[in-house]
């Protein structure tokens, strides 16, 4: 396959995948589950899934290692396993798709707060993600995505170990923004021009935003990642924040919605599209779809 | 007066050494332990609440005030307790059972404690039954739930449902949160209150002990 960088540079529009963990539960995640214990133990779902996304037409599809990093899996008590757990997650995708799409590995927060506003020490966050790098590298992902992160310190930690310790593997970094009336800002206070250009200097070859609250506040945020970094955007939106109807939580943003929006995104210039939480196979092959046209207008 | 507006000054900015030596220093002078916590702890609290609310300063400024306000509230803890002067309110929280996400339940009570309530932290994956004991024996004024799975979101019905069964129902309020839960879920499940974030529950719970609870 193509290298996913040169594509991009030629100005192809690349379809990520959607939401993992609402299909996890769809097929028997239990809350207070682990989802990365699936890794351990049911690889052949894990393999359905990309499968999906790939018959939806995704061009990059994500590993189930989002809370793959040893700080986090502690929680779990997993923290020993980590090392397997993302090499697992990586093969998985990699044997659904066989080389027809980008396998992308996932790596979220640690869940824990920086020193010296919280309690855990930088070293030990970077320890961390420097396991789950390292694991990455070994079971040879295309491209690594450290995303929903919100903290830029953290997200830093992160990238410095994907560069250390997987060299050469293209590092897409997405940051989660809620909208103020004062502009964008993650909870820790970062906005899109420091993260655009922090980031850019720190060596990310992708930078972008995922999760959020809805596609149209996306369209505004991959604007103002256009104007502050010649990088290529992602954007990988959630589908609305999830409402509560007859007892059961749906996420309001339709597919067709969706692709609507994705033109405009499309027209902002952002180079990469896709999900996040609430978003199926019908929304990405929907997005794809309008994408695809708005490529040849 | 000016000690206590320096103190207040200095938590604002998160200097918690300063904060310190400037508490001990009021409590040298024999200003009344719940003064300087009043009309310096609280009062700088109050400012960064305030800020944080209209985006003036964010999370890490916060969590730097607050520990500020925890380390001058272990000195003058001790001091409270002798003079018998009650803290502000105990609350108990913990994310639900089956719930093992705590970072939002971890802040709320890092924001709680700043604002100088008794905090009972019973962290994550906690029955419906833990709450409502925990609240019994510590005569804990409020109770605050964290959800962040739509799984795990019905542990909150059966706690208010508990609440009402054990005769706590408009003796302890209750406050639910987290990520998939809503103004609407909270009304439906007959909750006191929702927070969308830390702040809010601070103000919210607030609200609560100024009606008296």
């Amino acid at each position: 396959m193509k290298n996913m960088l040169e594509r991009l540079r030629d100005g192809e529009i690349l379809i990520g995948d959607g939401a993992m963990g609402t299909m996890l539960m769809e097929r028997g995640l239990k809350g207070g589950e682990c989802p990365e214990s699936l890794n351990l133990a049911n690889t052949e779902l894990l393999e359905e899934i990309a499968g999906l996304y790939l018959d939806a037409g995704a061009d990059i599809i994500q590993t189930n290692t989002f809370g793959g990093s040893p700080l986090k899996l502690a929680s779990y008590s997993l923290e020993d396993k980590a090392s397997l757990i993302n090499r697992n997650g990586v093969s998985a995708v990699k044997k659904a798709v066989e080389g027809r799409a980008y396998v992308s590995a996932s790596c979220g927060p640690c869940g824990k707060i920086l020193k010296p506003y919280g309690d855990t020490d930088p070293v030990d966050i970077y320890k961390s993600f420097e396991v789950q790098m390292q694991a990455f590298a070994e079971s040879e992902c295309d491209v690594i995505c450290i995303e929903t992160m919100m903290d830029l310190k953290e997200l830093l930690l992160a990238l410095s170990a994907a560069k250390q310790m997987a060299p050469g593997i293209p590092v897409m970094t997405t940051m989660t923004f809620d909208a103020t009336p004062k502009g964008f800002y993650t909870i820790m206070g970062d906005t899109i021009e420091k993260a655009a250009r922090v980031l850019e200097e720190a060596g990310a070859d992708v930078v972008g935003s995922n999760c959020g609250n809805g596609i149209e506040n996306m369209v505004k945020i991959a604007c103002e990642f256009k104007k502050c970094t010649t990088l290529p955007v992602i954007i990988q939106s959630n589908a609305g924040l999830p409402l509560f109807e007859d007892g059961n939580l749906v996420y309001p943003e339709t597919p067709e919605f969706m692709a609507e929006k994705a033109r405009e995104l499309v027209n902002a210039g952002v180079s990469i599209i896709g999900g996040c939480c609430g978003t199926t196979p019908e929304h990405i092959r929907a997005i794809g779809k309008a994408c695809r046209e708005s490529r040849t207008r | 007066m000016e000690l206590l507006k320096q103190i207040s000054e200095n938590l604002q900015n998160g200097f918690d050494e300063v904060v310190v030596k400037l508490t001990e220093e009021a409590v040298e002078k024999r200003i009344t332990p719940e003064e300087i916590m009043n009309n310096g702890l609280i009062a700088g609290m109050n400012v960064v609440g305030e800020k944080f609310k209209n985006h003036e300063i964010f999370l890490p400024d916060v969590l730097l005030s607050a520990r500020a306000m925890n380390r001058a509230m272990e000195v003058l803890k001790p001091l409270l307790i002798k003079e018998g002067i009650p803290v502000r309110g105990k609350v108990v929280i913990g994310s639900v059972k089956d719930d093992l996400h705590d970072i939002g339940k971890n802040l709320v009570g890092i924001l709680l404690k700043g604002a100088g309530f008794e905090v009972i932290d019973l962290g994550n994956d906690v029955p419906a039954e833990k709450f409502i004991s925990t609240a019994i024996e510590e005569n804990a004024q409020v109770i605050g739930m964290s959800a962040l799975l739509t799984t795990t979101m019905p542990v909150m019905k059966k706690v208010v449902d508990m609440a009402k069964a054990e005769g706590l129902y408009g003796k302890v309020r209750i406050i639910v949160g987290g990520a998939p839960v809503s103004k609407e879920y909270a009304l439906e499940i007959g909750a006191d209150a929702y927070s969308y974030d830390g702040a809010n529950a601070v103000e919210t719970i607030e609200g609560f002990f100024a009606e008296g609870i």
